[in-house]
């Protein structure tokens, strides 16, 4: 492909934002009836990064990814925030793609404002999407090939058959599957394959972001190694960014840069992966850990997270973990946590937690420090994240390379 | 984890005395249809499995999909007729007629994946424990029978019962329901339970929970439990025993910690090194990628052979038979035949 240069020199910009998600809500239904399933969410996915959601089932990790994307269908509503996406990074990798992301030059776009055309342009050739269930997500009457080289039809008006053949055959081949099932059925496929075939599928426009939703939570232990290995090869060669959504969060701790846990349609909390692992904030993030039992050292009892998540329609006063919290207040039953960094430590990590406001003891579990202290320079902590739970445009120190 | 009966190996934790369930030499094939037509080829499920499970204990069954645990569960609660080989229930061979065959279900019961089906959804909690009162125990009231339900709702910690007995599943979390499908298992005051994935579907908060609950009943009742699982670090967390399946075979078993901290077959050492774990010293080497062979037409030898990184010329001929590897542990795997140790020994 002509945008091989172009992927190179993406991927040397790493650090600067890609995507940034600021304060978007979503309900489902309308008027009174509505369920809102996501409340104030922010996040920035930087180029090369992986960043990992976690959460249950209805925590709105999924939710988020169809809401950023425009996929959303009804009943959701997108009410609020905004979606902005960098097309070709602010340091003007300037001949980048093969002319697709020409329109916005270097503003950002708010996906959540683009027409129609607009989004048919950002779709796939920067901004790919990897569904959960790849037998639902491939269409079973078609054959391999037609399914990879479609997108290659819409995007790239000037490519021959012969090429976009070649292509095809190329990606499966990244991908690991010989190019003998090209002329296969989704169903004459394992499920490990159709997962390949997806990732491959959203590959084919070399993306600059690639949201994957549980791509592997359907497969074996064996085969999801063997892809997320695959994923990470192809990421450092192409140098896309990728959202990873899951709910199990000790597979996250070992592919993501950066993890944002869900809770209740919000998100609780944010790190850097080792720190969230070694040292959370979040009651719910230290219950998530305990909740995976280990495969070294002593056996001991854990317990989990008493109680069970709470249903959308019905959440909880004040901070909705408020009942499955061994450490809930009077203040945690009736205000809503502010997600911003806890008091007294700098960097780029938040928690939403009254524990954390510096106006309490915090208990031990909750205030561990991350074995290696990341080497942040004194960068001015206070003003902006205090202020407004809009805490990730801000801060964006360099400390992010030890990873 | 092993003991030996008549030159077979019999897979579990070992215990003195009668183990509350064995079965020895279990086999299923299962035809394959062409079309409508019965042709002459057969599924390997399970190929020729020993196992003893003795009250008081867990034993984890871990395997890939495919691997024929889930078989094996349903062999051993007899939901699916064996191809040969039997079951012993406290020592004595289970009889075939129909009077045997309840008393067999009054012993051994088991429990389903996914609590949002095996449930009926029009019947209310109070509907699915009485059945099974009604049929196994008997009871010679109304008010008596209310009692035992109320009972085995406490049993499996869904207190105050009466909250929950007259609720709808659907009024009820993942964890809830499964507790429910637990709680109906007790019913017929089982001495075996068998849980095939019982936690898979339920919410990452809420897993430890229900084995928190198998792990009571095996020390407060004494039951004898199978935990079928994909997941070796939660069978690690709740089993005495692990027996690693593959192809529908055993190929490695023995005591929990040590399956985990010194696993002697490569497929076992694959498994581990594929798991999740936030605390891995290294980066993930995959020896053995690919996938499971197909069990119509099983490969020659070890099943494992395709894969194996160590593969000698032996394992592509001949079956490996289960050689002791440590203390109660047993691997299905030539390398640790002394005969046939030429290849680099095979290292977690």
């Amino acid at each position: 492909m002509t945008s091989a240069s172009a992927s190179t020199s993406t991927s040397t910009a790493t650090g600067s934002p890609v995507l940034e998600v600021r304060d978007l809500r979503v309900d489902y239904g309308l008027g009174a009836a509505a369920v809102r399933a996501i409340t104030d969410a922010s996040l920035t996915l930087h180029r090369g990064e992986v960043l990992g959601l976690a959460g249950e089932s209805g925590s709105g990790k999924s939710t988020l990814a169809y809401a950023l994307t425009r996929l959303l269908r009804a009943p959701g509503v997108i009410t609020g925030g905004e979606v902005l996406f960098h097309a070709n990074g602010p340091d003007g990798g300037s001949s980048g793609g093969s002319g697709a992301g020409r329109g916005g030059g270097s503003a950002p776009m708010d996906l959540l404002a683009a027409t129609a055309a607009d989004l048919r342009r950002i779709r796939w050739s920067q901004l790919a999407v990897v569904f959960q269930s790849a037998m639902h997500a491939l269409n079973p009457v078609a054959r391999v090939d037609a399914q990879l080289t479609d997108a290659l039809k819409a995007h790239r008006a000037g490519m021959t058959g012969d090429q976009r053949r070649e292509r095809a055959v190329e990606l499966l081949r990244m991908v690991g599957i010989s190019e003998d099932r090209l002329r296969s059925y989704p169903h004459e496929l394992s499920g490990g394959m159709r997962q390949r075939v997806m990732i491959a599928m959203a590959l084919a426009l070399e993306p600059q972001v690639v949201i994957m939703d549980e791509p592997t939570t359907a497969l074996d232990v064996v085969t999801q190694r063997e892809i997320i290995e695959e994923l990470m090869q192809l990421k450092e060669r192409l140098g896309f960014a990728i959202v990873f959504i899951t709910h199990d969060l000790s597979l996250l701790i070992e592919l993501a840069d950066r993890i944002a846990i869900m809770y209740g349609g919000r998100i609780v909390e944010q790190a850097d992966s080792q720190t969230l692992f070694r040292a959370p904030r979040h009651p719910y993030s230290l219950g998530l850990l305990n909740s995976f039992p280990s495969l070294h050292g002593e056996r001991v009892r854990m317990e989990g997270i008493p109680g069970s998540p709470p249903s959308l329609s019905t959440l909880p006063s004040g901070c909705s973990f408020h009942p499955r919290c061994p450490y809930a207040m009077d203040r945690c039953r009736e205000e809503v946590p502010v997600l911003r960094s806890p008091t007294g430590e700098t960097g780029d990590r938040t928690a939403a937690c009254w524990l954390q406001d510096g106006q309490q003891t915090v208990p031990a579990d909750l205030s561990l420090t991350a074995a290696p202290p990341p080497p942040t320079a004194a960068a001015a902590p206070g003003s902006a994240a205090a202020s407004t739970p809009a805490s990730a445009p801000a801060p964006a120190p360099v400390d992010r390379s030890l990873l | 984890m092993t003991t030996e009966i008549e030159g077979r190996v019999v897979h579990g934790p070992k215990r003195t005395g009668v183990p509350a369930l064995e079965a020895r030499g279990l086999t299923k094939h299962f035809p394959v249809h062409n079309g409508i037509r019965r042709s002459a080829q057969y599924v390997h499920a399970v190929d020729d499995i020993s196992i003893a499970l003795p009250e008081g204990t867990v034993t984890a069954v871990v395997g890939e999909s495919g691997s024929g645990k889930s078989t094996l569960a349903r062999l051993l609660v007899q939901l699916i007729t064996p191809t040969s080989g039997e079951l012993l229930l406290d020592g004595e061979p289970v009889g075939s007629g129909s009077r045997a065959r309840r008393d067999y279900t009054s012993q051994v019961h088991l429990v389903l994946q996914d609590p949002f089906s095996s449930l009926n959804a029009v019947h209310t909690v109070r509907y699915h424990l009485e059945r099974p009162l009604k049929l196994h125990r008997r009871p010679g009231s109304a008010k008596e029978l209310d009692e035992l339900a109320k009972a085995l709702l406490e049993r499996v910690a869904l207190s105050p019962a009466d909250r929950y007995i007259d609720t709808y599943p659907h009024e009820l979390s993942g964890g809830q329901r499964q507790r429910v499908a637990i709680a109906r298992g007790l019913a017929v005051e089982p001495r075996v339970l068998l849980a095939d994935e019982p936690v898979s579907m339920l919410d990452v908060s809420i897993r430890l929970g229900v084995l928190n609950l198998l792990d009571e009943l095996r020390e407060r009742e004494r039951l004898a439990v199978l935990y079928v699982t994909h997941d070796i670090a939660s069978a690690r967390y709740l089993a005495d025993t692990v027996v690693v399946m593959y192809a529908g075979q055993v190929v490695e078993s023995g005591p929990a910690l040590q399956i985990t901290g010194s696993p002697a077959h490569p497929y076992t050492q694959l498994l581990l090194s594929a798991a999740p774990d936030p605390q891995r010293p290294d980066s993930v080497v995959l020896r053995g990628r690919g996938a499971p062979p197909s069990l119509v037409d099983p490969p020659d030898g070890c099943r494992f052979n395709p894969r194996c990184p160590f593969a000698m010329d032996v394992c592509r001929t001949s079956t490996p038979p289960a050689l002791p590897v440590g203390d109660d542990q047993v691997a299905a795997c030539w390398l640790h035949s002394p005969d046939h140790r030429s290849a680099p020994a095979a290292t977690p």
